[in-house]
Formats: structure tokens, C-alpha cells, sequence
């Protein structure tokens, strides 16, 4: 009996937008990994003002002009925003259950991560070669912390992606894989605005 | 038998399928919007198109104007009744962001102004 009557009601008191009554589990989650995700970049904050504030401190070592290419800064960039891009066509496809589609964009999807995360790796290890290691000055123990951190949580995005596209593969296209799918894509988006605010502060202003 | 999936897929009531308000246009805008934002703040940084001292707040002005577009694009973060709580929250966190960067950075500068002098080595 339940079934009819749930299944009849208008969706909107169903839904509990006049009527009361829960929010869409999908709506739930959402908002519960949103605030991990908040105060994921409130963790993030701390470095950037760690940052900020030791940038000058160059104790006579390389600066950030010195050590800083944009070329590659700007393809690590375009990277991570198609990436985004990807990723959210493939949330599209795979709400549609379009299941060959969802694949090929998640196949972007980690590529473009991927490449971003090599980009990244060979510039930290050519300033590190170039006498730039994190133990050098303030800023550089600065920027390697935000900088790395930021690089830290793409690996483990990207580890995530692996993982929850085999759960799709053996589960299927359920609302439960569905639901974390959707967490991965905020984390994802996520990662991309902390990214907006590392290139603004770290590199545009530092290689100025 | 549709209904039935319905309610049982998803042990929760009230769920719907297609609760997505995003399609492929929303994604492409803002795909392209933050290109232009990104492309932008390159310019702004590498040319002296802007007043130079003006740059950093050129900068910051794009970075925001990129983080906004990420979060109603990308992030589906709109004004219906679903998203009140998501934007309370956001609120929130955007205080403490501010608080802990402005804080720092000003009470760094005020200890450096009030630094002794050192030799440099």
C-alpha cells in the first residue's frame, strides 16, 4: 500500500518542498560530503595563508619568477578544467544510464588528471634539480606544501575514479553508485576551484 | 512496474530519478566561461594591459569570477529550496576561509613592521 500512495503523491509534497518531510537521499549525501568538501578547502586556506605569507622569504635561494614556467602552469591548467568538463558529462551520462558514453568520459576524465599529475611531478623534480628543494627557503617549503597537497588529493581523485567506475562495472548503473559518483564529480569540481586560487596566488602572482 | 523500481530502488522515499537540473548547455557555458576567465587572468598577468600595482586585484577579481562560475556551472549551486542548506554552509565556509587568510596575512605584517632590524648576512 505504501508504494501507491508514495508513488501518487504530488513529487513536490513528496519531496518535502511544501508538505515537510525528508529531502531525496540523493540531496542528503550531496550536502554531507559537501561539508567535508568545505572544510576540505578550509584545511586548504591555512596553506594558502602559509603561503602568502612566506612567499618573500626567498633566503637568497631561487624566486618564483626564476622558478616558475607559465607554458606549462597554462596546460596543467586547461587539464584540470577539461577534465572538470569530462567529468561532468560523464555524471550526465551515466544519470541517463548511458553507460558506453559514462566510460569514454571517465576515460578523459583520468587521463587529463593524469596528465596534469605528470606535468606537475616533472616540474617539481626540475626544481628540485635546480637547487629549488623544499628544504631551500620558506617559500619554497611553502609552495611545495600547497602545491604537493593539491597534487595529493588529484592522486587520490584519481585513485577514487578507478575505483568507483569498477564499482559501476560490477554494480551496475544503481542509485547507490550513482550517489557516489556524484561525491567524486563535487570532489572533483572541487579540486578544480582550489586550483583557480593556487594559479591566481602561486604562479600568476609569483612570476610576475 | 516503473513505479515500483521506483520506490524500491532507492530505499528512501521521495527519491526520484531524474532529479538532475543540469544538461550538456550548463556544463559547455561553463566550460567556456572559465576559459575566458583563465585565458584572461594569463593576460592580465603577463601584460600591462591593466595599471601594474592594479594587477594582483585584476587577478584576484578573475580568480573570483572563476570560482563563482565553477560553483553555479559545474557545481549546480542555485537558489531553489534543495540548495538553501548548501549555500548556508558555503557561506560559512567562505567566513572562515577569509578569517584565517586576511588574519594571517595581516598579523604577519604587522609583526614584520615591529621587527628589529637584522644584519643580512
Amino acid at each position: 500500500m505504501t508504494i501507491t500512495i508514495v508513488d501518487t503523491l504530488p513529487a513536490e509534497i513528496v519531496r518535502g518542498r511544501r508538505g515537510g518531510g525528508p529531502a531525496p537521499t540523493r540531496t542528503t549525501v550531496a550536502y554531507g560530503f559537501w561539508i567535508f568538501i568545505l572544510s576540505d578547502i578550509v584545511m586548504f586556506s591555512a596553506l594558502f595563508a602559509a603561503y602568502a605569507v612566506l612567499s618573500g622569504n626567498t633566503a637568497g635561494g631561487p624566486t618564483p619568477r626564476e622558478l616558475f614556467n607559465l607554458h606549462n602552469v597554462f596546460i596543467e591548467t586547461a587539464c584540470l578544467l577539461f577534465s572538470s568538463y569530462t567529468c561532468g558529462l560523464g555524471m550526465l551520462s551515466a544519470e541517463r544510464r548511458e553507460r558506453a558514453r559514462f566510460l569514454v568520459f571517465a576515460a578523459f576524465t583520468f587521463a587529463l588528471g593524469a596528465i596534469f599529475l605528470t606535468i606537475e611531478m616533472s616540474e617539481f623534480a626540475g626544481m628540485v634539480r635546480a637547487g629549488g628543494g623544499p628544504s631551500r627557503s620558506a617559500f619554497l617549503s611553502s609552495f611545495f606544501t600547497l602545491v604537493g597537497m593539491h597534487g595529493a588529493h588529484v592522486t587520490v581523485g584519481l585513485l577514487w575514479l578507478v575505483y568507483t567506475v569498477a564499482q559501476l562495472l560490477v554494480k551496475g548503473l544503481r542509485p547507490v553508485v550513482l550517489r557516489r559518483l556524484a561525491c567524486f564529480s563535487l570532489f572533483w569540481h572541487a579540486l578544480d576551484i582550489v586550483w583557480i586560487g593556487v594559479l591566481t596566488l602561486v604562479y600568476l602572482m609569483g612570476a610576475r | 512496474m516503473d513505479g515500483y523500481e521506483r520506490v524500491f530502488d532507492d530505499r528512501s522515499p521521495g527519491v526520484e530519478q531524474q532529479e538532475s537540473t543540469a544538461n550538456f548547455l550548463t556544463y559547455t557555458v561553463g566550460l567556456g566561461l572559465a576559459i575566458a576567465a583563465t585565458i584572461g587572468s594569463f593576460i592580465v598577468s603577463q601584460t600591462d594591459l591593466l595599471w601594474p600595482p592594479g594587477v594582483p586585484v585584476g587577478l584576484i577579481v578573475l580568480a573570483f569570477a572563476q570560482i563563482g562560475v565553477h560553483l553555479v556551472f559545474f557545481l549546480h549551486l542555485g537558489s531553489g529550496p534543495d540548495h538553501t542548506n548548501n549555500i548556508l554552509a558555503l557561506a560559512f565556509g567562505v567566513l572562515i576561509v577569509f578569517l584565517v587568510i586576511t588574519g594571517s596575512c595581516w598579523i604577519i605584517a604587522n609583526l614584520h613592521d615591529n621587527m628589529m632590524p637584522m644584519p643580512m648576512r
